[in-house]
C-alpha cells in the first residue's frame, strides 16, 4: 500500500520531470531536423567532398552508442575548452545523434520523389535550391512524416540517458524518489507509465497530422 | 552548407562562453554562486526531500560554506561516478557527496579534513540463515554493491566474492529482495535507514573500516581547500557541526 501512496505523492514531481523530458526531446528533434535535412541532402550531393563528409557523419553517429556520445559532449569536450552545462550538453548530444538518423530519413524521402520532377523544375528555370525548397522537400516531408514521428518517439525514450549527466528529467527524478522512499518497483512502473503516455500521445498526434496531410 | 556548419560551430562556442566555469575563491565570489556536485540519492547525506528540494547533512554543510563565502549555493546533481570527472573538468567547485577519502581518489583530487566517520554495513535477508559477521564470510557468495563506493572497494578486494555492481544502492537492495544476491554491502547510515523502513532485511554486521568522508576540490586548488578546512574547523568549534549530526542522525 505504501508503494501506491508514495507513487501518488511523488507524481507531481515526476510529471515535472516528464515536462523536462518533452522539452529536451523537442529541442533535440528540432536540431536533428535542421541538421538532418542538410546532411540528408549532402548525402545526395554530387560534390564528392560534401558527400563523403555527410556519409562519415551519419556512419559515425549511428555507429557509436548514444550514452558514449553524451559522455563525450559533457566530459570530453572540456578538454577542447568547450564547457557545456548538463542541459545544453544533453541537447547537443541528442540533437547531433538524431541528426544522423533524420539525415537518412530525409535522404530516403528525397529519393522517393521521382527524378522527373527535379528535371522538370530545373527546365522551368528554377535553381537547384529553389527546386529543393519549393518542389522536392515539401513532398518529401509528407512522405517521411511517419518516420519522423517514429524518431520523435525513439528520442523521447532515449532522452532518459541524459540522466547520467545529471539532467533532472523523468528518469533521474524517479531515481531521486526511489532513493528517498525505497519504493523501487512502483516508482519505476510509474515512470514507465508516464513514458508510455507521452509516446502514445505523440504517435496519435503524428497520425492525425498524417491524415490531414494525406487529404491536403 | 559550409556557412551552415560554421554558424553551427559558432553557436556551440557562444553557448559555451556564456557559461562561466571556474574555481578560484575570487571567481566563485564574482560568479555569486558555489557549485557543489553531489549525487542526491544517498539519504540522509543528500537526497531529494518531500518538498522536492535537495537536502541532507552534506547539503547543510554546503550551505554553511556558501554562506561564509557570501554566495548562493547551487547543487549540481550528477551520478556518483561522474562527480570526480566533473570536478576535474571544472564543471563544479567541489564534491560533497559522502565521499570516502581513499588513496586512489586522493591522487586526482584534494581532500579536505575528514568531516564524517563511516563504517560499512552488511545487509542480508532476515528469512535466510546467512548472517555474515565478517567480510571474509562473503567468499563464494553473490554480493551487490553501488558502483564506485567504498562497499564496492572493500568487497572487490576479497578474492572469491561474486560482486554485482549497480548505479543505485536501491537497485542493489532490489536484487537482494529478489533473491539474486546474498548480501548488500554499503555505508552504515543509508543501510540503517533502509532496514528501518523494510524490516525483512537486517544488518548482520557493521565493519569498522576506519573510513572517513571528505570534501573534494580540484587538485591544485589550495586556496579553496584551505577555506573548506577552516570552515569545517569553525563549524566544529561553534557547535554547528554537532547540531547537524543531531538533526540528521539521531
Amino acid at each position: 500500500m505504501d508503494a501506491i501512496t508514495e507513487l501518488l505523492k511523488s507524481f507531481p514531481f515526476l510529471l515535472l520531470g516528464a515536462w523536462e523530458t518533452l522539452k529536451l526531446t523537442a529541442f533535440s528533434v528540432g536540431i536533428g531536423v535542421i541538421l538532418g535535412t542538410f546532411i540528408g541532402m549532402g548525402r545526395l550531393s554530387k560534390v564528392k567532398f560534401i558527400n563523403y563528409l555527410c556519409t562519415a557523419y551519419v556512419e559515425f553517429l549511428r555507429g557509436t552508442p548514444l550514452l558514449v556520445q553524451i559522455s563525450i559532449v559533457y566530459f570530453g569536450l572540456p578538454q577542447l575548452g568547450i564547457q557545456l552545462a548538463p542541459y545544453p550538453a544533453a541537447i547537443t548530444a541528442l540533437g547531433l545523434n538524431s541528426g544522423a538518423y533524420i539525415a537518412e530519413i530525409v535522404r530516403a524521402g528525397i529519393q522517393s520523389i521521382p527524378r522527373g520532377q527535379y528535371e522538370a523544375s530545373r527546365s522551368l528555370g528554377l535553381t537547384h535550391w529553389q527546386t529543393m525548397r519549393y518542389i522536392i522537400l515539401p513532398q518529401a516531408f509528407r512522405n517521411i512524416l511517419p518516420a519522423l514521428g517514429n524518431e520523435f518517439i525513439t528520442l523521447t525514450k532515449d532522452s532518459s540517458l541524459a540522466s547520467v549527466i545529471g539532467v533532472s528529467e523523468l528518469m533521474r527524478r524517479g531515481q531521486f524518489v526511489i532513493s528517498r522512499t525505497f519504493q523501487t518497483f512502483s516508482i519505476y512502473f510509474g515512470i514507465a507509465f508516464i513514458y508510455f503516455l507521452m509516446t502514445f500521445v505523440i504517435s496519435r498526434i503524428v497520425r492525425y497530422i498524417e491524415r490531414r496531410m494525406a487529404t491536403a | 552548407m559550409k556557412k551552415f556548419i560554421s554558424s553551427l560551430l559558432v553557436g556551440v562556442l557562444l553557448l559555451s562562453i556564456s557559461l562561466s566555469f571556474a574555481q578560484s575563491l575570487t571567481e566563485i565570489k564574482k560568479r555569486g554562486k558555489l557549485l557543489v556536485g553531489t549525487e542526491p540519492t544517498f539519504p540522509p547525506f543528500e537526497f531529494v526531500g518531500e518538498k522536492n528540494q535537495v537536502e541532507g547533512f552534506d547539503i547543510d554543510i554546503a550551505n554553511e560554506l556558501a554562506k561564509r563565502l557570501g554566495v548562493k549555493l547551487e547543487i549540481v546533481n550528477l551520478p556518483f561516478d561522474s562527480l570526480i570527472p566533473a570536478l576535474q573538468q571544472g564543471k563544479i567547485d567541489m564534491v560533497i557527496a559522502g565521499m570516502t577519502i581513499t588513496e586512489d581518489r586522493a591522487k586526482v583530487v584534494y581532500f579536505s579534513k575528514a568531516y564524517f566517520e563511516a563504517n560499512q554495513a552488511i545487509v542480508v535477508r532476515k528469512d535466510e540463515k546467512f548472517e555474515p559477521k565478517k567480510l571474509e564470510e562473503l567468499v563464494g557468495k553473490k554480493v551487490a554493491v553501488q558502483l564506485g563506493t567504498t562497499g564496492d572497494l572493500v568487497v572487490s578486494e576479497i578474492n572469491g566474492v561474486n560482486v554485482v555492481r549497480f548505479q543505485k544502492f536501491t537497485d542493489a537492495f532490489l536484487e537482494l529482495q529478489n533473491g539474486r544476491v546474498d548480501a548488500v554491502v554499503l555505508d552504515e547510515a543509508p543501510a540503517k535507514s533502509y532496514v528501518k523502513k523494510f524490516p525483512k532485511f537486517s544488518i548482520s554486521a557493521v565493519i569498522g573500516t576506519g573510513e572517513t568522508y571528505g570534501i573534494a576540490v580540484k587538485k591544485g586548488n589550495k586556496e579553496l581547500l584551505n577555506f573548506v578546512n577552516q570552515t569545517l574547523d569553525i563549524l566544529k568549534s561553534s557547535g554547528t557541526y554537532n547540531k547537524l549530526i543531531q538533526k540528521w542522525f539521531e
